[in-house]
């Protein structure tokens, strides 16, 4: 009997070529030769107990939060997003400031992470030799576990000194004919937040796009230079398989700029104002949450900032599963072949 | 094309570099034996050290582990080895989805679950702050962990006539553990990094407190704190917290990297 299941499992003859069949599935199929047992079934179920757990927490974060903020939904309705007054001594939110500020310091980031990334991404996956792969992919982990508070730390000591001594002023009198970059340079600021922003998603951006040009089939670029192609349009090819896979990668860099709060709410200034001068102060969701939660007086203040909350949840959330499914789907496209 | 994408490496890496030397500078200079045994002095007075701090971190850093650990591994096991099927797509979906949701609205959930019904901040709540972002790290090492083990353990297991559970109870883990192990510290390190969801849970604490019904110091919020003060000498703290933070968690990056290195090399 033991050789029929073998048989079933693997396919015959047994393949033992180092590779593993999935799991759950071969156990699965030898599982209804076993005998029920107790143990099992506890077991199993425990776990799955657990998992759903995990799945349901989500969805209790959700509905926390709606409820939580019941007073300013009921209050405001949608005007809250479309209205620019932040006034907790009137009792009267909008969150419209807030939003544009996170949405343009994050787009900041993008703008200036996204090249730099495919860039770093284009260098490891084509160009770099395969030793470095891995103390590379290190350094990335590493930079992602420090601490944003102390990217937030370097902010205020060291890069908006900077940008209101040098980079601002630089700026403003080369370049203050455009919109952006009028105004007095505090340092604190929209362009600061949007660096450090930067400097943050980078590594994701460059990580995941790494990952997904690596799982195009080289078949792909020996085609490529088969037809004669030098390595730079071998590389134009590659970058167009991995067009959709680059996409989500910028995507979960979005997700996470979105949702970034110490190191932006030490460097952003703070000021609930929509300005399109990148000099000037602004606010984002998340460090409203940060600056002001803990002082919300009036009960409307606390469902005010709870209905923050619950945007930039939903908002992260719609973000990281889009992102999630395409990247997820590519590599997968390519896994099959 | 080389050189420039040889440009943009540099680029991205040098303001990374900035900030590690820049910490490491700062933050050696910065510390003394009193950073780890002294008590915050009281504003005006320079010295003094971050003691009550460094032990709120860890108590909070164990409340998390004490309610995030035994979901976070449960639902791994389960993701491992039962996962796969469409329960298990869909909780590694929301488990990665959970990852990516900011610890500012994580920290949120905890002041409307713990901090509004006890009607004051607590470290509890911090704890659970922290036990929430650490759950979807833990899930997903977990499941890698295990799933590393060679499947000629399970058969062997089942093969001597052990039940399913005992079999992954008794061989899978302990073969995983080493991983689990250094995986869960890093989720633990990574969660002592965290700011944003202690600030209107655990709050602060300028005084000695161990009570986990009462407002806790962390590391990090002390952090937030003394680099927005006006005094030389809290800023400096501040750094050499910093340092503080980065070196415990490289360490334990260092680690975990070396013994998932090994393992994948054995097999």
């Amino acid at each position: 009997m033991a050789q029929n299941v073998v048989a079933q499992t693997y396919g015959a003859p047994a393949g033992d070529g180092g590779s593993n069949p999935p799991v759950a599935s071969s156990v699965r199929s030898r599982a209804k030769h076993r005998q029920w047992n107790v143990g099992d079934f506890v077991f199993k179920h425990l776990t799955m107990l657990f998992a759903v757990g995990v799945l349901s927490l989500v969805f209790l974060m959700g509905y926390e939060m709606y409820k939580g903020s019941s007073l300013s939904i009921a209050q405001f309705g949608w005007r809250f997003l479309a209205t620019s007054v932040w006034d907790p001594v009137r009792d009267e939110y909008g969150a419209l400031p807030l939003i544009f500020g996170t949405v343009l310091s994050s787009l900041l980031a993008l703008v200036i992470a996204l090249p730099l990334g495919l860039g770093v991404a284009v260098f490891l996956s084509e160009l770099a030799p395969r030793w470095l792969e891995r103390p590379l992919s290190f350094l990335v982990e590493l930079l992602a576990a420090i601490p944003s508070i102390v990217y937030g730390l370097w902010g205020i000591f060291v890069l908006v000194p900077w940008l209101r001594l040098h980079a601002e002023p630089w700026l403003g009198s080369h370049l203050g004919f455009l919109p952006f970059f009028k105004g007095a340079p505090y340092g604190f600021g929209m362009l600061a937040a949007g660096l450090i922003l930067s400097v943050m998603v980078l590594p994701i951006i460059a990580s995941i796009s790494r990952d997904v040009m690596r799982s195009i089939p080289d078949l792909l670029r020996e085609a490529a230079l088969g037809l004669g192609a030098t390595r730079w349009e071998t590389t134009k090819v590659v970058l167009a398989a991995s067009k959709s896979g680059i996409l989500g990668a910028t995507l979960l860099g979005l997700g996470r700029a979105v949702g970034e709060t110490m190191a932006v709410t030490m460097v952003i200034g703070n000021r609930a104002d929509i300005s399109a001068s990148l000099f000037s102060p602004g606010y984002s969701m998340a460090s409203v949450i940060a600056n002001e939660f803990a002082e919300a007086t009036t009960s409307m203040y606390t469902s005010a900032l709870i209905e923050v909350a619950l945007v930039l949840f939903v908002v992260t959330i719609l973000l990281n599963a889009l992102a999630r499914l395409i990247v997820w789907s590519v590599t997968r496209r390519y896994a099959s072949t | 094309m080389n050189s420039f994408a040889l440009l943009c490496l540099l680029l991205a890496v040098t303001p990374l570099i900035l900030i590690f030397s820049y910490t490491l500078i700062q933050g050696l200079a910065a510390l003394n034996l009193d950073f780890f045994l002294q008590m915050p002095k009281p504003v005006g007075e320079t010295g003094g050290g971050m003691a009550n701090a460094l032990a709120g971190t860890g108590i909070l850093i164990g409340l998390g582990a004490l309610f995030g650990l035994p979901v976070g591994i449960m639902a791994g096991i389960y993701l491992a080895e039962y996962g796969d099927n469409a329960l298990g797509k869909t909780v590694r979906f929301f488990a990665d989805v959970l990852s990516g949701v900011p610890s500012i609205v994580v920290g949120v959930v905890a002041y409307i679950i713990v901090v509004l019904p006890m009607k004051h901040f607590s470290a509890l709540a911090g704890g659970v702050a922290l036990a929430i972002l650490m759950i979807p790290t833990v899930t997903r090492t977990t499941e890698e962990m295990v799933k590393l083990v060679p499947h000629s353990y399970r058969e062997a297991g089942l093969a001597l006539g052990i039940p399913r559970w005992r079999t992954t109870l008794r061989i899978i883990l302990p073969t995983a553990l080493k991983g689990i192990t250094t995986g869960i510290l890093l989720a633990l390190a990574r969660s002592a990094g965290e700011t944003a969801p202690l600030l209107f849970t655990a709050l602060g604490n300028r005084f000695w407190s161990t009570a986990i019904d009462q407002p806790i110091g962390s590391l990090t919020v002390f952090i937030f704190d003394y680099a927005k003060a006006p005094f030389e000498d809290w800023n400096q703290q501040a750094w050499a917290a910093g340092f503080v933070l980065i070196a415990l968690i490289f360490i334990i990056s260092v680690i975990f990297r070396l013994v998932t290195w090994s393992s994948y090399d054995e097999h």
